[in-house]
């Protein structure tokens, strides 16, 4: 290997650009963000909440459970919005309709809850703007919220 | 960077971080060193609640490296950075957060009271720039801190550690924090290392605990630049004191006035047989 790289000292860099082609793994646009991210940014837009979600790729990512981080973050999550979301990417997965009343102390429901935010990952797709329609693409995990000059209000 | 003067001078930051700087934030060291001392530094600033997982912002979070700071010490984070190279850095290294491409200027796409504190790495800077015709810094910088006010939780902070070009820069900076309903200011450790110096911007929504935490110190030397807007008169040193001299003579060599060097003696009493 090293008199490889002695002979053709560029060879590395072959190696560099072959490593970043591969399919990574990647922790990607968490159900959780979905809830708090709006278009209000756009001009004439006045709530832009929630953005739709156009999923195409979707993964699973197992990841720890943290009762203390759900309970803390109840008060803040838009439960219809995430229902919606969930619902459009494809894993509903028992979660139920409405927000149960002893939301916070239900170990099950917390459970559906974590699954539902933090595991549920959408790695290609789109997030329209409920009131323009305008489209933010989802690639590789990540959104892209750029706007163009002309929409910045 | 050094070498080729201030980075935000060569090009837009989504230009500027291409894939070959962005590359250097998994191979160099040094700069992986820096990026996480600051990142530390401005987790402990931001005085959040011990042992509870809050969930933050990363703005400006490049290839992840300060997210992963925020990571081990038992946080939640979603990273905004608009260079796609740094983000595609990110996205290698595995991070737990989550990315968002955005340009910070256009101001944050978050609901109101999403999140329990943010945290900058070298980034408010580049806001202080025009890159576009369409770009005007001030108003940018204004767009930017009343978003940022609105998705913070009551009670809040937010740490910038930054790099301003000069004292204009700085006043710009707050001057559009401070319109968009911040409280707080400066923090600037060791700032009479030319090389140790970090200046931090710590503001806060106002609420619980809105004082100015204290400033790192080096070699127990003046201690200036921290300025806690809820004492009576801020930033202003008793008179007479070590501070206060020193103040005064920086004052002098700013003047170009001749003025005598510091050294231990400095600001000495002398001995009462003298």
């Amino acid at each position: 290997m090293l008199v490889l790289f002695r002979r053709f000292p560029t060879l590395h860099l072959l190696f560099l650009q072959t490593t970043s082609a591969c399919p990574y793994t990647s922790r990607t646009m968490k159900l959780l963000t979905h809830n708090m991210l709006t278009s209000k940014a756009i001009k004439g837009v006045q709530e832009g909440y929630p953005l739709r979600v156009k999923a195409e790729t979707v993964e699973i990512r197992e990841s720890e459970f943290n009762k203390d981080f759900l309970v803390r973050l109840l008060p803040k999550i838009h439960y219809d919005a995430l229902y919606a979301a969930a619902k459009d990417a494809g894993h509903l997965d028992e979660l139920p309709g409405t927000l149960p009343e002893d939301a916070a102390s239900s170990e099950e429901f917390l459970k559906k809850l974590h699954h539902a935010l933090l595991e549920v990952e959408v790695i290609t797709g789109e997030l329209i703007c409920p009131e323009s329609g305008r489209s933010f693409p989802v690639q590789n995990g990540i959104p892209n919220m750029l706007l163009k000059p002309e929409e910045i209000g | 960077m050094s070498s080729r003067g201030r980075p935000e001078h060569q090009a837009p930051p989504d230009l500027f971080y291409d894939d070959n700087e962005a590359r250097k934030y998994t191979s160099n060291s040094r700069m992986i060193n820096i990026q996480l001392q600051l990142a530390e530094r401005a987790i402990e600033l931001l005085q959040l609640p011990r042992d509870v997982p809050c969930y933050l912002l990363d703005l400006g979070c490049g290839s992840g490296l300060s997210g992963e700071s925020l990571t081990s010490a038992g946080h939640y984070w979603v990273g905004l950075d608009i260079s796609p190279s740094m983000l595609e850095v990110a996205v290698e290294r595995e991070i737990d957060g989550d990315l968002l491409r955005n340009d910070l200027g256009e101001g944050l796409p978050f609901r109101p009271g999403s999140f329990d504190g943010a945290i900058s790495i070298s980034a408010l800077q580049w806001l202080c720039n025009a890159d576009k015709k369409e770009h005007v810094p001030s108003k940018r910088l204004f767009k930017f801190f009343s978003t940022l006010y609105a998705c913070l939780s009551r009670g809040s902070r937010a740490v910038f550690q930054f790099y301003p070009e000069n004292s204009a820069q700085v006043e710009l900076i707050t001057q559009q924090s401070m319109r968009a309903g911040f409280i707080g200011g400066l923090v600037v450790d060791y700032p009479n290392s030319a090389r140790a110096k970090k200046m931090f911007l710590v503001l806060s929504t106002g609420g619980v605990n809105p004082t100015l935490p204290k400033a790192l110190q080096g070699s127990g030397e003046e201690r200036t630049g921290a300025r806690d807007r809820s004492s009576s008169r801020p930033g202003v040193p008793v008179k007479n004191s070590k501070d206060w001299i020193q103040a005064k003579k920086e004052r002098r060599r700013r003047q170009g006035k001749d003025t005598r060097p510091d050294s231990k003696y400095t600001a000495r009493k002398r001995r009462d047989r003298f």
